[in-house]
């Protein structure tokens, strides 16, 4: 489906007038009648105040991405009239409250206006003036011959436990938004989230969330993060799970702390986690080459945003991968992997744990605000095949036990603390059994014997790029990360373009990526930073230099219509 | 039980000749005998300096970690198996100066640990310069004129910053420091030892003979339940007024760890880590 027949419905107002929680109940209403939806949000670093933005795209096929369009904007104040109203489309539509007078001068004639009077029904069925919202979800229902029957469960499942005596009110006022439009607007009403048959079950989530799960499902027992926007709500979705599935979520004083508990819970035997931001992970560097030598397995989740320093606190960046690559002083294993969306922040938990485990060593998962935060509709992942694996890990006394043993893999048998094995996990290079050494040989060889995990690594688990688009194409894209869901969005209008995507970027796919690249007419990089770290990891690792990269820094995503104007104007369109 | 030289390694302590850490680590070693402390029941942790160096000393399982955080270190490992005794050993310079935020808050938070702070001081490992603990005006190799800074308080701020069990004791008097660390394993919450420490190499302020001219033994009838009169017993530093021994403890106050209500039953690391299923979560995004 070409991305200009996505019908995109987008909700401004302030920070505070629950427009994240009212989009997220839209996309519901859509997913609950048969549709799959995404949604995309910004909002300033204000608690109050400052304007937010949440936007559902929806489509009876999948969708992936956000859009430049809008064909429904539902302004709660004026400044979103003001901000948004050039994206609407010919023949979409504006909708605010009648009583409000807001200036629409400036928007396009093409445009329908619809005032309902969003605040004085709230107030008729009883509600306050927050409630307008809902009367305004109501009235979007209305418009897209939905069945209000969905928001009214909505609201039921939401208040009904915490709250009841809000449920009818809540009902009342999105019905009052659903009847009122029916009665004044049916001229107006589109076929968009018209219920479709028999559908089945989708979730709407976002890789904050996603992540989590993948690390429940992994067993994970530890997990260990200071808040930092955009990995906050990892610790929001985890925090109140722990008595239920058996771990245990720590805050602690700063984040050199959180990685150095979660260094002693690895060794005391617990599958660990830390969770953070690029500034966060800057004060972890110490820690990820403690964990490094000592041969801690250890997961981390680094959830970038745009930097340098505080940079832009709530937006999106992928200006961390060169970090993950190269932090921290000195060579140590370390495994970097990257994912694209929330299905993949989940898989790749989970793989992060086996991973962390068999190589006893870090692996790093990047995410970035664009999927931590954007929420998309999916089938139950399903992860039946997925088997746990400790690696060589014993909780049995040992007979002469040598923790840092020099073995062919260069895995040795790791045993927690507390189980009688006596070692020392040493931040000195040590010897077989931990103790400090600062020998010649003994250098050499436990040097050799952590850097080998790599090359096994490679040779076991090692993830290689995906195709996504013909085998034969006039333009080749690469990228990795959010701006996955952009681009095969984008690859839909076209059928001489293909798309290589990387989710493993320590060890990299070395050979994969260059017989791939080499195949290619013309190659085009996409990322969201300044300098085009995966081309500078491309030209090192395989020679090839890709001359044309398409970079963004501004903290909003790539869109989809950006890829493509971009493809048109290389195939000279 | 092992026997107290069972502890030894392979490796012999290589301190300075007459460095107060040996005396630190025989009465380790004599008090991890008489509690039968050993790898299937204890942790060890350091951070980086020369005390750090007695963990390569130590035969009971351990972390040597990086300078400045054996506590979050120890930390994690209590948290996940309360049933060890977890031992953290630190410098003055570690503990204060590069850990300082760790410190704080692991006394905030009455983790079930403990801390021994090796006080010489001065940094030893790096030769010679002012830590938090150093004298105003004393000569170090950073501060040739004369150390601008005011030291810092271990045991008083241990003591404001919610440490259940704070205790003084010196690397020269044996049987005091046993006794001292035994306490400190037993007691249930943050124990902080402050340790006084002889650098003979690179403080020649708080020298032995300083050490021994000042210090006092808290009497029999001191009362360290006195959270009030306990800050002002740790405050006292001066010519024969450095008092050593329990200034102050708080018994029965539930540690952090007591307060994990299925952890504290039962750790997290005694249950096998397995494949968990995940449904419901899913369902509750649909
Ligand atoms: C991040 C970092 N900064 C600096 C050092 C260098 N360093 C090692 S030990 C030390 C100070 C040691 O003093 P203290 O902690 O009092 O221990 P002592 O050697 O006196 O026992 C320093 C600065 C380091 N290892 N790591």
């Amino acid at each position: 489906m070409p991305i200009s027949s996505l019908f995109t419905l987008k909700i401004g107002g302030e920070a505070g007038q629950g427009i994240k929680s009212a989009g997220l109940l839209f996309g519901k209403v859509a997913t609950r009648s048969g549709y799959w939806i995404f949604n995309y949000t910004e909002y300033p670093s204000l608690v109050r105040g400052g304007h937010n933005m949440m936007q559902t795209t929806i489509s009876s096929e999948e969708v992936t991405a956000p859009t430049l369009h809008t064909n429904l904007l539902i302004a709660l104040n004026q400044e979103t009239i003001d901000l948004h109203h050039h994206e609407i489309s010919d023949g979409g539509a504006i909708l605010f409250d009648k009583d409000k007078n807001f200036d629409t001068s400036k928007v396009k004639t093409t445009v329908n206006i619809i005032e309902v009077p969003l605040v004085a029904l709230a107030k008729k069925v009883g509600g306050m003036e927050l409630m307008s919202n809902t009367v305004a979800l109501g009235a979007s229902v209305a418009l897209l011959a939905g069945d209000i029957k969905h928001l009214r469960n909505m609201v039921e499942e939401e208040f009904g436990k915490k709250k009841p005596a809000m449920v009818k009110i809540n009902q009342d006022a999105a019905q009052a938004g659903f009847d009122y439009i029916v009665k004044n607007y049916s001229q107006d009403i589109q076929q968009v989230i018209k219920p479709r048959e028999n559908p089945e079950p989708k979730m709407i989530v976002n890789a904050n969330e996603t992540t989590a799960m993948g690390a429940i499902a992994a067993g994970m027992q530890f997990y260990c993060a200071y808040p930092m926007t955009p990995a906050t709500n990892i610790i929001h979705n985890l925090a109140p799970l722990q008595q239920k599935y058996g771990f245990i979520y720590k805050q602690p004083e700063d984040e050199i702390a959180s990685i150095n508990m979660a260094i002693g819970a690895a060794n005391a035997g617990a599958r660990s986690m830390v969770g953070t931001s690029g500034g966060g992970f800057c004060l972890m560097a110490e820690g990820y080459g403690l964990a490094g030598i000592t041969e801690t397995p250890l997961v981390i989740v680094n959830a970038m945003r745009s930097g340098p320093a505080t940079g832009l606190p709530t937006w999106s960046e992928q200006s961390d991968l060169l970090m993950a690559l190269y932090s921290h002083q000195g060579d140590f294993p370390r495994i970097v992997l990257a994912a694209g969306d929330p299905e993949e922040a989940f898989y790749l938990t989970m793989k992060a744990f086996n991973l962390a485990e068999k190589y006893q060593t870090t692996v790093l998962l990047l995410t970035d605000k664009l999927i931590c935060e954007n929420d998309q509709s999916y089938h139950f992942f399903d992860y039946k095949d997925f088997v746990l694996n400790r690696g060589k890990y014993t909780i049995k006394k040992q007979d002469n036990y040598n923790r840092y043993e020099l073995t062919d893999d260069g895995i040795s048998l790791r045993s927690p603390l507390g189980v009688g094995n006596f070692f020392i996990a040493n931040s000195d290079e040590h010897d077989a059994e931990g103790f400090s050494n600062e020998g010649i040989e003994n250098r050499n060889q436990q040097m050799a014997k952590r850097m080998k995990k790599m090359e096994i690594c490679k040779k076991e688990d090692m993830d290689g790029p995906t195709l996504f688009g013909p085998e034969e194409a006039e333009i080749t894209l690469v990228s990795w990360g959010s701006n996955k869901g952009s681009i095969l969005q984008a690859l839909k209008e076209f059928d001489n373009v293909n798309y290589l995507h990387l989710t493993m970027i320590n060890p990299f796919p070395v050979e994969q990526v260059a017989e791939r690249l080499k195949k290619a007419k013309y190659l085009i990089n996409v990322e969201q930073n300044f300098t085009a770290h995966m081309s500078k990891i491309i030209k090192q690792t395989t020679g090839i230099e890709i001359l044309d990269n398409l970079l963004k820094y501004d903290g909003r995503p790539i869109y989809p219509e950006e890829i493509i104007s971009k493809i048109n104007q290389v195939l000279g369109r | 039980m092992m026997k107290a030289e069972e502890y030894n390694t392979k490796i012999k302590p290589n301190f300075c000749p007459g460095c107060g850490d040996f005396g630190i680590w025989l009465a380790l070693k004599n008090v991890a005998s008489q509690l039968g402390l050993d790898s299937s029941n204890t942790a060890l942790i350091a951070g980086i300096g020369c005390h750090g160096h007695i963990l390569n000393f130590t035969k009971i399982n351990s972390i040597e970690g990086l300078h400045g955080r054996p506590v979050p270190v120890a930390t994690g490992i209590k948290l996940v198996n309360p049933r060890l005794n977890v031992i953290a050993f630190s410098g003055d310079g570690d503990c204060l100066g590069e850990g300082g935020n760790h410190f704080i808050h692991s006394c905030r938070r009455n983790h079930d640990i403990n801390l021994f702070i090796h006080d010489n001081a001065i940094y030893g490992l790096t030769t010679g310069q002012t830590s938090p603990r150093t004298p105003h005006g004393m000569v170090t190799k950073s501060t040739p004129e004369g150390n601008k800074d005011v030291p810092l308080n271990p045991a008083a701020m241990a003591i404001t910053a919610g440490a259940t069990f704070v205790a003084r004791t010196f690397c020269l008097e044996p049987k005091h420091m046993e006794e001292i660390f035994t306490k400190a394993i037993k007691h249930k919450g943050m124990s902080v030892v402050q340790i006084l420490q002889t650098c003979i190499t690179f403080n020649k302020e708080y020298t032995l003979d300083f050490y021994r001219e000042n210090v006092y033994k808290l009497p029999d009838d001191y009362d360290p339940s006195d959270k009030v009169k306990a800050l002002k017993k740790a405050m006292e530093w001066g010519e024969k007024n450095i008092p050593l021994g329990v200034l102050y403890e708080e018994k029965g106050k539930p540690s952090y760890e007591d307060q994990l209500i299925d952890i504290s039953k039962k750790p997290i690391v005694d249950t096998e880590p397995v494949v968990k299923d995940v449904t419901e979560l899913f369902k509750a995004h649909v």
